[in-house]
């Protein structure tokens, strides 16, 4: 365990009605000021480690094992109402889907100010001022006009860009932010990108940022760690993994991914005899797993 | 529900029709002793049965004619709107309070009060609806009051289930989420971000609900079952007409107009409002 971390994650498994496990044993952490990437194909379960931190996992996903310590903080042992605010304090959500993650009956300025106003106390008129020094700093140039917008009346990466201000607005030490590009179209996708990594750099806000592509993960990150069927099979420095990736499934992964100069020659999926390991191993994890647990 | 999404453009004209005719009748209702030309109960036997204006006998002052004891239509039906509006109003705020609020809870909580709420409606609505009225009626006695408590107490379930259903669609959305990540109280979310979502949706079922309960109204004064007054009650005035069409065809078709003029009216005036009202749609 690590106390300096802003996020640790140790050891955390959690199951389905049905008793399947989603997540493996899972441990990452984030240091303060760090960008994590969490990368794996759909259904890995990349969405849930974040919802697990941040305290939205669905009901009927039950953790059985493992710790959450947000800046030292075990959120497992806080009571629920201490760990809300614990939560509402200290991080944020950069969601995927701009459009559903606003309000679509409320205007953006009353929907970005009332989080400053209500949960950190903050007067009307500071948060306001704060409101638009972020918006400036997500290059939103009429914030007058976009403050009375509703959300259907801005375009996807103008939703995105708000939802990027509010998240930095109150200072979280973490910002989970979950494939916060893949709505939205390929030109719009580098500019939030990159406005997230300049306020990531400016404000010195740790990320654990969801994605499954690994060109984003390259741009983005400093760590990151390699997700299958709720198992990390791989964890390293982001420079060190594409220099000497350890893992066959990263290997195949990276193989897999397309790149600009042949787009379609290199789109293959990934090998059998590698998914063939992979089961072997989340096989033998389990039945490990299971002999202490019953 | 729905078909509002698809016909927005035409909400404009039915919104102002549907709103000029309730307005107007509301107006007369809320100043029918200034409106009305004649005495609404007055009678007289040397006036009964006479046509509207523009038939031969007509007499000046009785614009739609007179009913067999020589009342006259008109003011008898403007009369007849204020019972009309304040049962719409009474019955339909109410049902509406308490089926949206259950709804709302059954939606945004789910699990056990989902349950529970959810069953209590099915027991409820397998009742025939305007049977369990006139038992209603028959067990509270009749008056203005047991009409207006029979009609919520059939009626709340409408706005249950239509207000569970779209609570659940908004329940699930990522602005739930967020606003519980941020720290906001579970009651507070429901009342501040998703109630604001469904608004649309109550406003027109309210609507629509008035016009049931002006119909629901019609009919229990129809079996002589509403108010027990001799107020008249447009309900009361068809019953009445019915007896004479074959003298006085008048006395039945034009409360009947009025009666349907404005149920259609209550609906079609939540539809264009709902649509005007939805952010999304506008
Ligand atoms: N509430 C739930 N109940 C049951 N199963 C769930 C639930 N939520 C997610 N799952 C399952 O858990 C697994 C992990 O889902 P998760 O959404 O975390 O994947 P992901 O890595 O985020 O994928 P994607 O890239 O598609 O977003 C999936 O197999 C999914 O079907
Ligand atoms: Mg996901």
């Amino acid at each position: 365990m690590n106390a300096s971390a802003c996020l640790d994650i140790s050891n955390l498994s959690a199951v389905l009605p049905n008793g399947a496990r989603v997540l493996r044993s899972v441990s990452l952490s984030v240091q303060p000021g760090e960008v994590r990437a969490l990368v794996g194909e759909s259904g890995a379960g990349k969405t849930m480690i974040g919802k697990a931190v941040l305290g939205v996992l669905s009901p009927s996903v039950r953790i059985v094992e493992g710790d959450m310590l947000l800046e030292g903080e075990d959120l497992g042992r806080l009571q629920p109402k201490a760990r809300r605010t614990l939560i509402g304090a200290r991080t944020a959500l950069i969601p995927q889907d701009p459009l559903t993650a606003l309000n679509p009956s409320r205007r953006i300025g009353p929907q970005m100010t009332d989080r400053l106003v209500r949960i950190l106390g903050w007067s009307g008129q500071r948060a306001d001022v704060r409101i638009r020094q972020l918006l400036d700093e997500v290059q939103i140039r009429d914030p007058n006009r976009v403050l009375k917008c509703y959300p259907h009346e801005l375009s996807g990466g103008m939703r995105q860009r708000v939802l990027i201000a509010a998240a930095f607005a109150a200072e979280p030490r973490l910002i989970v932010a979950d494939e916060p590009t893949t709505a939205l179209d390929v030109t719009v996708q580098k500019q939030i990108l990159r406005l997230i990594a300049q306020l990531q750099r400016e404000h010195g806000t740790a990320i654990l940022f969801v994605t499954h592509d690994l060109g984003v993960v390259a741009k983005i990150s400093q760590k990151v760690s390699v997700l299958y069927a709720g198992k990390v099979v791989e964890e390293a420095e982001t420079a060190a993994l594409f220099a000497a990736p350890q893992h066959p499934y990263t290997r195949a992964l990276m193989a897999a991914t397309p790149r600009y100069t042949d787009p379609f020659a290199s789109l293959k999926p990934v090998d059998e005899a590698v998914l063939a390991g992979l089961a072997a191993e989340i096989a033998a994890a389990d039945q490990a797993w299971r002999r202490p647990h019953g | 529900m729905d078909d509002s999404r698809i016909s927005r453009h035409g909400s404009g004209a039915r919104l102002w029709l549907a709103g000029g005719w309730l307005l107007l009748a509301l107006l007369a209702a809320i100043f029918a002793p200034l409106v009305a030309p004649q005495d609404p109960l007055a009678q007289d036997l040397m006036f009964e049965r006479l046509p509207p204006f523009w038939m031969s006998g007509a007499e000046p002052g009785f614009w739609l004619g007179t009913d067999s004891l020589g009342r006259d239509l008109l003011s008898r039906l403007i009369f007849g709107a204020r019972i009309a509006f304040v049962v719409a109003f009474a019955a339909a705020l109410a049902a509406c309070l308490v089926g949206s609020t259950l709804g709302l809870i059954a939606g945004y909580f789910g699990g056990w009060a989902d349950r529970i709420i959810s069953r209590i409606v099915d027991v409820w609505m397998a009742f025939p609806p305007v049977l369990f009225a006139i038992l209603l009626v028959a067990v509270l006695g009749t008056g203005l009051s047991s009409v207006i408590i029979a009609i919520a107490v059939i009626d709340w379930t409408r706005f249950c289930r239509v207000i569970r259903a779209e609570t659940m669609g908004q329940a699930r959305m990522d602005y739930v989420e967020n606003a519980r990540i941020a720290g906001y109280g579970r009651i507070g979310i429901m009342l501040r971000e998703v109630l604001p979502n469904v608004v649309p949706s109550i406003v027109a079922l309210l609507s629509l609900e008035m016009g049931i309960a002006v119909i629901v109204e019609a009919i229990l004064s129809f079996v002589n079952l509403s108010i027990s007054t001799d107020d008249p009650t447009w309900g009361g005035i068809i019953a009445e007409g019915r007896l004479s069409i074959h003298q006085a065809w008048w006395v039945l078709v034009f409360p009947l107009v009025t009666l349907i003029l404005t149920v259609l009216s209550f609906s079609q005036f939540g539809e264009g409002l709902k649509a005007r009202f939805d952010p999304v749609l506008r």
